[in-house]
């Protein structure tokens, strides 16, 4: 019974804003009721909790409410934190540029010039199956290839590139980026494929009719019809590299760091407020960083 | 326009070495699972056989996969579930334009771009101080909802920003009430979508690892259970938990393509139309 007293009222027609029966409201409300709630409670009150721990004290054994700068205080001045925000935000940039360029040429492929709606699906499924595995079980199948005795240096060898197994290909800069390219590739593809699929293709036709080269078109007519697309991959690959920590520690050899590596090693030290600290400040930069892309695109009218 | 332009070819060599790179690495450890007693992490491989897969159901040593492997399945339908009513309610709800709906739609993209260490820190924190003890099937099934749910979200808005209102329309001058239009009208047009957030659901919460990491208390999932092994496990064994997890997942993507097919097949048989033109 209390369904049929839910969803009872119908949806408001698009054309008549105004007269809202108050009850209309209220079946909102109830609809969104469980949605709000987990946000609320797994969401808001964490990140509420942690902005307050932020400024609690720590000791070695355990941590105590209280009203201090010190966490951020020293986080600000530590050689560390700058250089640590600077890898992030060097992995962050070197990630979206790879995953951007290969991300748009597999979608602009897929789109354009496979002619079969079938084909396009099947090819775009295929693209999207490595997704639903395993990060971990991802990130492990690259050893075999980059290591000392890996695929890559035993080729170079023998085929004579090299006269000594390269050391940088395994747990080093190198492979943390090509595993953040090879796990997040995927959310630059699906967005754009998305968006270029539903460039009127007329508009293509005009522009060659018109005397534009395939560069031309490309340029001018499907980048820039493509963007909100490039800006909802942008932020998915930009929050999930800066956030990472498991990805920086795997294929680093825990040789190199970033925010959320700092992050990670504070909790293993059960250090909560200087985590929290950190955490704050990772959410702002990320934060800054959406709300300038978001000024570029309207996400909810790209739904 | 028969003849393909060069660029074509070009564009369909890149899209071929992209796949070899999504899938090469996972072929790799695939072969070096069926490595000897004696084989090592790296090729060349020394003789083949299933050594490593039996001693991932023999041996209690490389820890409690098995029961791991249960709690990730069981939290996983937990999340499916919850994550497709949740959705759908909430897809509802914000075809109404309700008061504060921005708000709330400001905050699932937040869920969707927030750091997901935070999530953790932040839930294992209020757990921790609030004197309850975490558990995957608490404090783990939360924080794991404030990821699938946007993802949910998301294809219910994509779903009701193309649906045709007409039908509900025509349902209700036929005189059904608001749950029967919902429940015989709406639910079966948007039936195959639904497929899509339950794969979304289940996948998503299987894998996760970082939202889990602080959240799951003294019982591992699966993917805490296969991390803690990278550190400590250097023989093929963890290769045959890769191949036999990554089956899995194929296995679950199967079954869902099926139910995908079969739901066509009788939709086409009954003469339906509903779910045209969704996509």
């Amino acid at each position: 019974m209390t369904d049929q007293t839910l969803t009872a009222a119908e949806p408001a027609p698009a054309a008549a804003p105004r007269r809202r029966a108050p009850g209309r409201h209220l079946a909102g409300w109830l609809l969104a009721l469980p949605l709000a709630t987990v946000l609320g409670l797994f969401l808001v009150l964490p990140i509420i909790m942690i902005v307050i721990v932020s400024f609690w004290g720590a000791t070695e054994f355990s941590i105590y409410p209280a009203f201090e700068f010190d966490n951020y205080a020293f986080l600000i001045g530590s050689d560390v934190t700058y250089r640590v925000f600077g890898n992030t935000i060097k992995y962050a940039l070197i990630t979206w540029a790879f995953t951007l360029l290969i991300g748009f040429t597999v979608a602009y492929f897929l789109a354009f010039h496979v002619r079969s709606l079938t084909w396009q699906i099947a090819l775009f499924l295929l693209c999207t199956i490595p997704f639903w595995t395993s990060n971990i079980i991802r990130m492990i199948s690259w050893i075999p290839f980059l290591g000392r005795e890996g695929l890559a240096n035993s080729a170079l060898l023998s085929w004579g590139v090299i006269d000594r197994p390269l050391d940088w290909l395994l747990f080093s800069d190198f492979s943390v980026i090509l595993a953040f390219v090879h796990l997040y590739t995927l959310f630059m593809v699906v967005p754009i494929f998305n968006t270029m699929m539903r460039i009127d293709r007329s508009l293509i036709e005009a522009a060659v009719d018109a005397g534009a080269t395939g560069w031309q078109v490309v340029w001018h007519v499907i980048v820039p019809l493509t963007k909100p697309g490039i800006m909802i991959g942008t932020i998915f690959v930009v929050t999930l590299v800066m956030g990472d920590f498991i990805t920086v520690r795997f294929m680093s050899g825990s040789q190199a760091a970033n925010v959320g590596r700092l992050i990670s090693n504070d909790i293993a030290l059960l250090q909560y407020p200087s985590a929290s600290a950190t955490a704050v400040i990772l959410l702002v930069t990320v934060l800054m960083v959406i709300g300038i892309l978001l000024r570029f695109v309207d996400i909810r009218k790209e739904l | 326009m028969d003849r393909r332009p060069r660029s074509f070819y070009v564009l369909a060599a890149f899209f071929g070495l992209f796949l070899v790179f999504l899938y090469g690495p996972t072929f790799t450890i695939a072969i070096l699972s069926f490595q000897g007693p004696q084989g090592g992490l790296t090729f060349p491989m020394r003789g083949t056989s299933l050594h490593w897969f039996r001693e991932l159901f023999e041996q209690q040593a490389v820890g409690d996969i098995w029961g791991s492997f249960r709690r990730s399945l069981v939290l996983g339908l937990m999340v499916m579930v919850t994550t497709i009513v949740v959705s759908v309610m909430g897809g509802l709800a914000f075809r109404k334009r309700f008061a504060g709906s921005g708000v709330l739609f400001y905050l699932i993209v937040t869920a969707l771009v927030i750091p997901s260490i935070l999530v953790s820190l932040g839930v294992g924190l209020i757990f921790g101080q609030a004197g309850l003890p975490v558990h995957w099937s608490t404090s783990g099934f939360g924080a794991q909802l404030t990821w699938t749910l946007p993802f949910g979200l998301l294809i219910m808005f994509a779903v009701f920003n193309r649906f045709d209102p007409a039908y509900e329309e025509a349902a209700r001058d036929l005189g059904a009430s608001g749950w029967q239009t919902i429940r015989h009208v709406v639910l079966p047009i948007i039936a195959p979508s639904l497929i899509g957030v339950a794969l979304f659901g289940f996948t998503l919460s299987y894998d996760e690892f970082a939202r889990t990491l602080l959240t799951a208390g003294s019982y591992n999932t699966l993917p805490l259970e296969i991390f803690g092994m990278t550190t400590n496990v250097t023989t093929p064994v963890i290769f045959a938990l890769g191949t036999l997890t990554t089956v899995f997942s194929f296995l679950v993507i199967g079954i869902f393509l099926l139910i995908v097919w079969t739901m066509g097949r009788r939709r086409a048989r009954a003469g339906s139309d509903a779910g045209k033109g969704m996509v």
